[in-house]
């Protein structure tokens, strides 16, 4: 019987074990949340977080879009072309970049550069008592911490995934044509023909939920994190997996609620 | 009085010293983390502008005591009482408008590694908006010079300070609100022992500066004997021993003598752990 009821019990310890996380998470994000509309306000902090986001993520994400269109374009036209549909290529990509590359690629680099930095910087607070020092002076660690690095990460990823989705875009323009030999007017016209605002805004809408559960994740992770160099180091990994699980998880649910219909 | 704002505590606590009242009073104070006790009825007077000094072994409960008052953590069961007051039942925001009047010198400094020296003495100063960033400069240029530090110091960042810097700008951080209660963890720790005698004058300095009460935790006896009025000992959670400090290593009980003597032998067994 035991041997029945024992993997049951793991399998139920697990799930229990889940929803508890799951539950922890929630109720730190709404505190923090809560934060957002309480003074003091950091306006400084917000801004520092911003610009580590927006600013600095840059590159990567440019570079991520500028290639994932590239490749896209040449996918795309080997595909299309079994079906004499080439002329379709640019809509499949503005329509792929916009709606699900941009933003999911955006977030998921963005997940491993800031994830990884929040969890690293706060874990590092903890084990050392600097979270402790905050409150010691009179200043609530979850307002000062946590809540500008949220609002940072939903207001800076919708700036990252438009820059993407223009970089994505020109990326397989011009791989379309130099490469491809498609006439520059036509291919462009072809894409911006196609494009509509419900494609870029439902982009955005995910890019700005994204943002935000990486900043959420970097700074849960890092704010529970325990013990000292290696606490920190796991804290580390597990914002950046959870982060980037829960970028795709929600990724489709998002996608769900925009386009079932 | 719904609690201790500041604007209440200065009339709080004068009443409360002419009534003889302690400034911190712990009674039953308990605390278990997964089931281990750590804190097991701690009782604790510390008067009015004296300096109390907190010995213990490792994993005795100095830290939790500390922590428990500061809020840091949460006991399980007993009062904790300041000016009379009772912390732990005072609303959230009171509690934490109790944090205006305490200062807390910690461990490892516990420095903003984020923030330059000058930001992170005011701190407290800045975030509370009592004063300008152009002001808290020269607030901090002020308070740096009480411990011992230039004003150019304020421009570096705490990685840049030796172990002992640190210390004097943390004991900076911890006084520059001027706190009426200030707490210091083992403040001679990782300190050769002429730095570690330099940072208990400061400390002995600033606290009848400020006229504070002060708790300290700490191994080092000498240090415990400088910088102490009283001392307390803490083993397995209780307070085993009260009495001056001056007496640490003859006090005539042997569990304390055993540990401020640092011997062997005697009552208290040392677990080895493997």
């Amino acid at each position: 019987m035991d041997l029945v009821l024992n993997p049951l019990a793991a399998v139920g310890r697990g799930v229990l074990g889940a929803c508890r996380t799951v539950g922890n998470a929630a109720l730190f994000a709404l505190e923090a949340v809560s934060h957002l509309f309480r003074p003091p306000f950091y306006g400084r902090l917000f801004l520092k977080a911003f610009f580590e986001i927006a600013y600095f993520s840059l590159p990567v994400v440019a570079l991520t879009a500028v290639f994932t269109g590239m490749v896209l374009v040449l996918q795309s036209y080997t595909g299309f072309a079994r079906f004499n549909a080439t002329g379709a290529v640019a809509n499949l990509v503005v329509l792929s970049i916009t709606r699900e590359l941009g933003p999911v690629l955006a977030g998921l680099m963005v997940a491993g550069r800031i994830s990884a930095s929040f969890a690293a910087e706060i874990g590092t607070m903890r084990v050392t008592d600097q979270i402790d020092a905050l409150t010691t002076l009179s200043t609530n660690p979850m307002k000062y911490l946590v809540a500008p690095r949220l609002l940072a990460g939903a207001l800076a990823m919708p700036l990252l995934v438009l820059v993407a989705d223009v970089l994505g875009v020109m990326g397989g323009w011009l791989i379309a044509t130099l490469k491809l030999g498609f006439v520059s007017a036509t291919y462009l016209k072809a894409t911006f023909d196609f494009l509509q605002f419900d494609d870029v805004f439902s982009g955005l809408v995910k890019a700005s939920v994204f943002g935000f559960i990486v900043a959420l994740m970097g700074t849960w992770c890092g704010y529970n994190s325990k013990g000292g160099a290696q606490g920190v180091g796991g804290a580390t990994t597990t914002a950046v997996v959870t982060s980037s699980i829960l970028i795709l998880a929600l990724d489709y649910v998002l996608t769900e609620m925009f386009f079932a219909q | 009085m719904s609690g201790l704002a500041p604007r209440d505590a200065t009339e709080a606590s004068l009443l409360a010293a002419a009534h003889g009242v302690p400034k911190i009073r712990m009674r039953g104070v308990k605390k278990a983390f997964a089931g281990k006790v750590v804190l097991d009825g701690v009782d604790l007077d510390v008067p009015a502008q004296s300096s109390m000094v907190i010995l213990g072994g490792s994993g005795s409960g100095k830290s939790v005591t500390i922590k428990s008052i500061l809020g840091l953590v949460q006991p399980d069961e007993g009062v904790i009482e300041i000016d009379g007051v009772n912390v732990l039942t005072l609303p959230r925001r009171d509690r934490e408008a109790l944090g205006d009047r305490i200062g807390m010198l910690f461990q490892n400094g516990a420095l903003f590694d984020s923030l330059p020296v000058w930001e992170n003495v005011c701190f407290k100063l800045l975030a509370q908006n009592r004063i300008t960033r152009a002001k808290a400069r020269d607030r901090a240029a002020e308070v740096l010079a009480q411990v011992g530090l230039a004003a150019s110091v304020g421009d570096l960042s705490p990685s840049e300070l030796s172990g002992g810097m640190q210390k004097r700008v943390a004991l900076a951080r911890a006084i520059a609100a001027k706190p009426d209660i200030i707490f210091f963890d083992e403040p001679t720790t990782g300190l050769d022992p002429i730095m570690g005698a330099v940072i208990d004058g400061l400390i002995v300095d600033c606290v009848k500066k400020l006229g504070a009460t002060a708790v300290s935790i700490t191994h080092d006896m000498a240090s415990a004997r400088r910088i102490g009025d009283a001392a307390a000992m803490i083993f397995k959670g209780k307070i085993v021993w009260e009495g001056p400090a001056a007496t640490l290593g003859h006090s005539g009980n042997a569990m304390v003598d055993q540990f401020a003597n640092g011997e062997r032998e005697g009552p208290i067994q040392m677990e080895l752990r493997r």
